[in-house]
């Protein structure tokens, strides 16, 4: 009677040892750990064409290879980079823990972030764009949506700017990513996407030539390089480094690279900015 | 305390409470329609109408909400065109009232099914023997008993009706409780838990009524055999 | 099959007459079915505005080895990763608060009731931003998997509790009542004896569960966890094929959650062998705060079987049906509200309930016997 009762109970031993296994295994892989030693950590957007997309196990895009230049300046070899992903909204807590030395992630240099990090840069300023289909011709600029329908990315607010400042009759659509508002567009349902202008080319870029750029930014993104707070040091050296990308060519050669076949031009009134460890003096 | 007062102020709570208690209200009655039509088929003599009614329910209960929620947008209002309305807010409500309605109405059909199954043989035996044919014997003596018999799981269907209907944010619904709570933690990141409890206690109170009334319900109308 | 058993109740076996009629409607449903799908094709193949979905160069991106080594594969490992994980989880959660409302000591039965029912009435999406922006804030490494499990814990775990707590309720009284004559106390009688065949019982509807956990990993595209569904959407955002990337996760997610299902199906089978609480997999998940049919559910489910009208009685009747069942007021409803095919004398109390008398008459007091007592 005794050993079928320690028969039952060690039913739990088993569950116990069952699931320390597992949630072992589990946990480590959660969080695995590679060998970082010698390496820079660059956090960048996975997710956005143009920008920092994750594609055949590279990476490619305009925030790549800014990322790339930088690291070779700094001295690391196209080897010992280490790219991860950063998420809009985890990017502060990102450089605040250590997990990357340095964010290059259509970083917009803002007051509020500047509490929690600190910024070089910037390296490029975007500006809030419309995308259109080809063959629109009616709307022209963010005054010219009046009755028509907008998509933009939940939880942005680009969107509501739009509504708020120059065309109180638009209709709003949030989608969760940028390709199902480039979707929607495709299909006749929406009539604009909103946000910055790099992002929109990038994703026009990849439209096999339906979609275009009205052209015409109403507002002002300075993207920064976001570092650790007060490593003003690492600072400086990536501001000579895009001061040197901006020089040589690269720079340009980049935004190109990452917007074939639209016609992109940035905002030349702002661009290429003159980096300043994030402050954001005047044009050049 | 203060802190919760300024931002239901500042918030239309409630109305988000509201847009989700209207998701649920419409896409049961939707569901319920559907269900039932989807049980007739799947006791039906007919084997093709089985065949589909069961391959829809096998569908919808191996199908995240989610993934249907996203296609009712981009696959049925943009490729499709299936519009209920010029106003984007209008249309995209009905589009995910459509899309948790064919979802639901998936288990909606596999509760009134246990709920067939409490219905003893001797009754349909009893249908038959009377001469009613299939539709009469199914619509006055299986069905009514077995929507007694299944008040509890259907009850249950009903919360994660409720529950479920916090995905709508999927399908483009901006004005719901979960669209809601993440723009208030967009704007208020230091009162995260208040938000959060608020809103939990929002379902707790909308649930325990559902809970309450369907044990009530399923006690007084349970067929004592 | 149950198909055929259910429907043999409702209608005669139709004679050549019928059969002829069921021909022709299985004809008209099969053709209209075919027009159906042949005008949604041509919708999509030739849309008012917009591309033709069904060219082979939107399908060709969303298919190709690079897609899949790249997107859906390391998508569906993270989606795996979450749901394995938070089904860990939620099978020790719900132990701990299944096994603390069913512990004497009334506190602990409230403070486990009060978690458990909290964690029912939340929507799981609620959790899981709640937690991604909460992570996030304090900074944490990989908030929105963290977010993901523990919003799926949290809520797969209480209904985990209330399988815990409906494996032990339907449990014979025998299993009760043999350890308390062996010696064992209560709360003995419920870690040693019950509780271990309860977690058997329970398998069965774990998996299911793992159904329920894995489509809901998908609500983790909402806050931005690299799963299947946000895989899919990228790969899309790539080639404006969003369409058909979603399709082919669509498909990869049936097929996981069908095949779990299928293994769900066969387990009852094998682990009825290991306990006396019937282990079939129910129907319906438990969901309902103050759920009235958890208990009974399984009991319901053994009713689907075949044999149910293939013309043998169902083995166990329903009781329990619109109780709050507790352990403590299980085996009195049971008597209640019905027949116990395994308590030949229950019959009596039936028609006793019938008559109206009070049912405390015929039990001894306390719920330590699951007998009627002889007059």
């Amino acid at each position: 009677m005794k050993s079928s009762i320690n028969h039952i109970s060690r039913v739990w031993r088993r569950l116990l040892a069952a699931f320390c296994a597992l949630a072992c295994m589990f946990t480590v892989a959660g969080c695995g750990s590679q060998n970082e030693a010698g390496k820079i950590r660059i956090g960048i957007k996975f997710d956005q064409p143009g920008l920092g997309f994750k594609k055949s196990g590279t990476y490619v895009g305009f925030d790549v290879d800014v990322a790339q230049y930088i690291a070779r300046k700094l001295g690391y070899s196209e080897t010992q980079i280490v790219f991860k992903e950063a998420p809009s909204k985890q990017r502060e807590a990102m450089l605040q823990n250590g997990d990357v030395d340095m964010i290059v992630a259509s970083y917009s240099i803002t007051d509020e972030r500047k509490k929690a990090v600190s910024f070089a840069g910037p390296y490029f300023v975007a500006g809030q764009d419309l995308m259109v289909r080809k063959d629109d011709h009616e709307i022209n600029g963010p005054e010219s949506l009046n009755g028509k329908r907008l998509c933009s990315v939940t939880g942005s607010t680009s969107a509501q700017v739009v509504k708020q400042k120059f065309a109180s009759e638009v209709q709003l659509m949030e989608q969760p990513g940028y390709a199902e508002c480039a979707t929607a567009l495709f299909s006749g349902i929406v009539d604009a996407v909103t946000t910055d202008d790099i992002i929109l080319a990038g994703l026009a870029s990849n439209a096999r030539g339906r979609l275009k750029l009205v052209g015409k930014p109403f507002t002002q993104e300075y993207y920064g390089v976001g570092i650790k707070k007060g490593n003003v040091e690492l600072g400086r050296k990536i501001d000579s480094a895009i001061v040197d990308m901006e020089q040589d060519g690269s720079w340009e050669r980049a935004i190109k690279d990452n917007t074939v076949g639209v016609d992109y031009k940035p905002n030349m009134k702002y661009n290429p900015p003159k980096p300043n460890l994030g402050e954001l003096g005047a044009a050049r | 305390m203060s802190n919760m007062l300024q931002l239901f102020t500042e918030y239309d709570v409630l109305g988000a409470f509201l847009v989700n208690i209207e998701l649920t209200l419409w896409a049961a009655l939707f569901s319920t329609v559907l269900g039932v039509i989807l049980l007739m088929m799947r006791i039906s003599p007919v084997s093709s109408l089985r065949t589909v009614a069961s391959g829809y329910v096998e569908f919808f209960k191996n199908m995240p909400l989610t993934i249907i929620m996203v296609f009712m947008v981009l696959g049925a209002f943009a490729q499709i065109k299936l519009s209920f309305s010029t106003k984007f807010s209008v249309n995209f409500f009905w589009l995910a009232v459509t899309g948790l309605s064919l979802y639901t109405a998936a288990f909606v059909c596999e509760s009134l099914r246990s709920g067939i199954n409490t219905v003893p043989l001797g009754q349909a035996e009893a249908a038959r023997a009377l001469g009613l044919n299939f539709m009469q014997s199914a619509a006055e003596i299986i069905l009514p008993q077995a929507f007694r018999g299944s008040v509890a799981p259907l009850g249950n269907t009903l919360i994660a009706l409720l529950k479920n209907s916090t995905v709508a944010a999927a399908a483009s619904v901006a004005t719901e409780t979960s669209s809601l709570m993440s723009e208030m933690i967009e704007f208020h990141a230091n009162s995260i838990v208040t938000i959060f409890l608020m809103f939990a206690l929002g379902y707790v109170i909308l649930i325990i009524p559902i809970g309450a009334l369907t044990t009530m319900l399923s006690n007084k109308l349970a067929v004592r055999r | 099959m149950s198909n055929n058993n259910e429907s043999s109740l409702l209608f005669d076996e139709p004679g050549p007459k019928g059969r002829r009629h069921i021909r022709i409607a299985n004809w008209i449903g099969g053709v209209i079915i075919a027009i159906v799908v042949v005008l949604i094709l041509m919708r999509l193949h030739n849309p008012p505005d917009g591309e033709n979905q069904l060219d082979w160069a939107l399908w060709q991106p969303a298919l190709s080895s690079e897609a899949w080594t790249d997107f859906y594969l390391p998508g569906l490992w993270m989606t795996i990763k979450a749901s394995v994980l938070a089904v860990i989880g939620s099978v020790v959660f719900g132990l701990i608060f299944g096994v603390g409302r069913l512990l004497p000591s009334k506190i602990l039965r409230a403070v486990s009731g009060v978690i458990v029912e909290f964690c029912r009435a939340v929507p799981v999406l609620m959790f899981m931003i709640f937690f991604w922006r909460l992570f996030s804030f304090i900074g944490m490494q990989s908030a929105s998997y963290w977010a993901v499990v523990i919003g799926l814990i949290l809520y797969n775990g209480s209904v985990v509790a209330e399988l815990v707590r409906s494996g032990v309720g339907n449990l014979p009284g025998g299993q009760r009542e043999a350890s308390l004559a062996l010696g064992l106390t209560a709360t003995q009688s419920l870690m040693q004896i019950e509780v271990p065949q309860a977690v058997y019982a329970m398998l069965p509807a774990a998996v299911t569960q793992l159904v329920v956990v894995l489509k809901d990993t998908a609500l983790g595209s909402i806050i931005m966890y690299t799963d299947l569904l946000q895989e899919s959407r990228r790969l899309g955002s790539m080639y404006f094929n969003i369409l058909q990337t979603l399709v082919v996760a669509g498909v990869v997610y049936f097929v996981v959650c069908w095949l779990l299902s299928k293994v769900a199906e066969w387990l009852p089978s094998r682990m009825q062998e290991r306990t006396a609480a019937p282990a079939e997999p129910e129907p319906v998940a438990p969901i309902a705060i103050m759920d009235a049919s958890n208990v009974n559910q399984i009991a319901v489910a053994k009713e689907l079987g075949e044999d149910r009208y293939g013309g043998a009685p169902g083995r166990y009747h329903v009781h329990h049906r619109g109780t709050n069942a507790s352990v403590r007021h299980w085996r009195q409803t049971r008597y209640e509200q019905g027949y116990d095919a395994t308590q030949p004398d229950s019959e009596k109390c039936k028609e006793r309930a019938e008559r109206g008398i009070p049912l405390q008459n015929l039990r001894p007091r306390g719920n330590k016997s699951d007998k009627p007592g002889n007059e």
